[in-house]
């Protein structure tokens, strides 16, 4: 659900990272963060674990200039992906207006990635929103890894509309920034068309 | 959600402004805040030196969503607010009909007491600004996108240009 202030002249858009638990969601908005320029970023906010897994969300708001003399927001979330906190993952889904799907490429994580995307669906579902129409990009992330299936295999697997799919290695910040104009591009061109997102 | 984006206009936001201007001198708070339920700042009167404005905005909804989550499960529909005490600031959390959340920082020089009937008495007023910000985004009085939105002109180039600074 985008904000418009018009007092303010600022639109906010929120884009949600969802996947499997160590997928590399928060490494997507590390990377961003930390080569995004000053004025562009505000404050990271992250409530991990101890051992840095994501505990409820990460948070990183990002300023990316004006399009007719609107302040253009977004704020990207992510989710925690281990299986047990999917209620946390449902509040967090709430008002999303665009998603990327980061999968683990390795191949023990194959069955993670499946369940993770069934959930994404779901949660979305009980949010009232339709995964089918909502702007959405699939990352292949760990493509660096040995052990990491083949693209068409994955995609075969994972990709169900059509949607842009870019392999990463976030950690070396290869595909991040792709799949996030992918997501801004979407969320913008939805935003032109009228249509309401959930 | 409902199916319509949230705007605010010149006038809900002037009317809202003046509802948390009013709040933080009455309730002799350091600061006050009025945000969306999906994290989103609306607006804000007084001021926290050093503190991001989106980041808070940003717990303060996650704290309301995972406390009524916790609400539900306990077969509570919600619990209507919150309250956090620290050592000399304190931040009180209430909710603000369906979509609001309204957040009082304050310290010794006010008190919960204090806090919690200044913020009973405006509530009403800001639930009826958050109201009537919905049924104009829903009536169409305020499309968002769609023709005759400063939106509706958006080009590739535009998006394009988002791009060329920043990163
Ligand atoms: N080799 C490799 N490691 C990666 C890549 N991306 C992330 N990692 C590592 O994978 C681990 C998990 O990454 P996170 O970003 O914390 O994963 P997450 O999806 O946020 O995990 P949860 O918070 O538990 O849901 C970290 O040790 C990262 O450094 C990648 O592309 N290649
Ligand atoms: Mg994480």
């Amino acid at each position: 659900m985008p904000f418009i202030n018009y007092a303010h002249r600022e639109l906010t858009c929120k884009l949600v990272y969802y996947g499997p638990g160590l997928g590399g969601k928060t490494t997507n908005l590390q990377w961003i963060y930390e080569k995004s320029a000053p004025d562009a970023k505000g404050k990271m906010v992250s409530l991990a674990t101890e051992t840095d897994r994501t505990l409820f969300f990460d948070l990183l708001p990002l300023s990316l200039g004006q399009i007719r003399g609107f302040k253009i927001r977004f704020q990207l979330y992510t989710v925690p992906g281990q299986i047990f906190y999917d209620a946390s993952r449902r509040l967090i889904v709430k008002g999303a207006d665009a998603v990327a799907f980061v999968a683990d490429s390795q191949k023990a994580r194959f069955d993670a990635n499946i369940e993770s995307l069934r959930n994404l669906e779901e949660n979305l579902r009980q949010n009232g929103i339709d995964l089918a129409t909502i702007p959405y990009v699939l990352q292949l992330n760990k493509r660096d890894l040995p052990t990491a299936l083949p693209r068409e295999h994955l995609e075969k697997a994972l990709r169900f509309r059509n949607e842009p799919v870019f392999e990463a290695v976030a950690v070396q910040g290869i595909g991040v920034f792709e799949t996030l104009k992918s997501l801004v591009k979407q969320t913008l061109a939805r935003l032109r068309a009228g249509v309401p997102v959930g | 959600m409902s199916a319509s984006d949230l705007v605010l206009h010149e006038e809900e936001h002037r009317r809202i402004s003046g509802l948390a201007e009013r709040l933080l001198r009455d309730a002799n708070a350091r600061f006050v805040s009025l945000i969306d339920r999906n994290g989103q700042p609306i607006t804000s009167a007084g001021s926290l030196p050093d503190v991001d404005r989106t980041a808070l905005a940003s717990l303060a909804a996650g704290n309301v969503a995972a406390t009524e989550g916790l609400a539900r499960m306990i077969g509570e529909q919600t619990f209507s607010s919150l309250y956090h005490e620290g050592e000399s600031d304190h931040i009180y959390l209430s909710s603000i009909g369906a979509i609001g959340i309204l957040m009082v920082a304050f310290d010794e020089r006010s008190s919960l007491g204090l806090v919690r009937l200044r913020v009973r008495q405006v509530s009403p007023e800001m639930e009826k600004v958050f109201d009537d910000m919905l049924s104009k985004s829903r009536t169409g009085t305020a499309e968002p996108g769609g023709p005759g939105s400063p939106f509706a002109e958006i080009t590739d180039e535009d998006i394009d240009n988002l791009f060329s600074d920043g990163f």
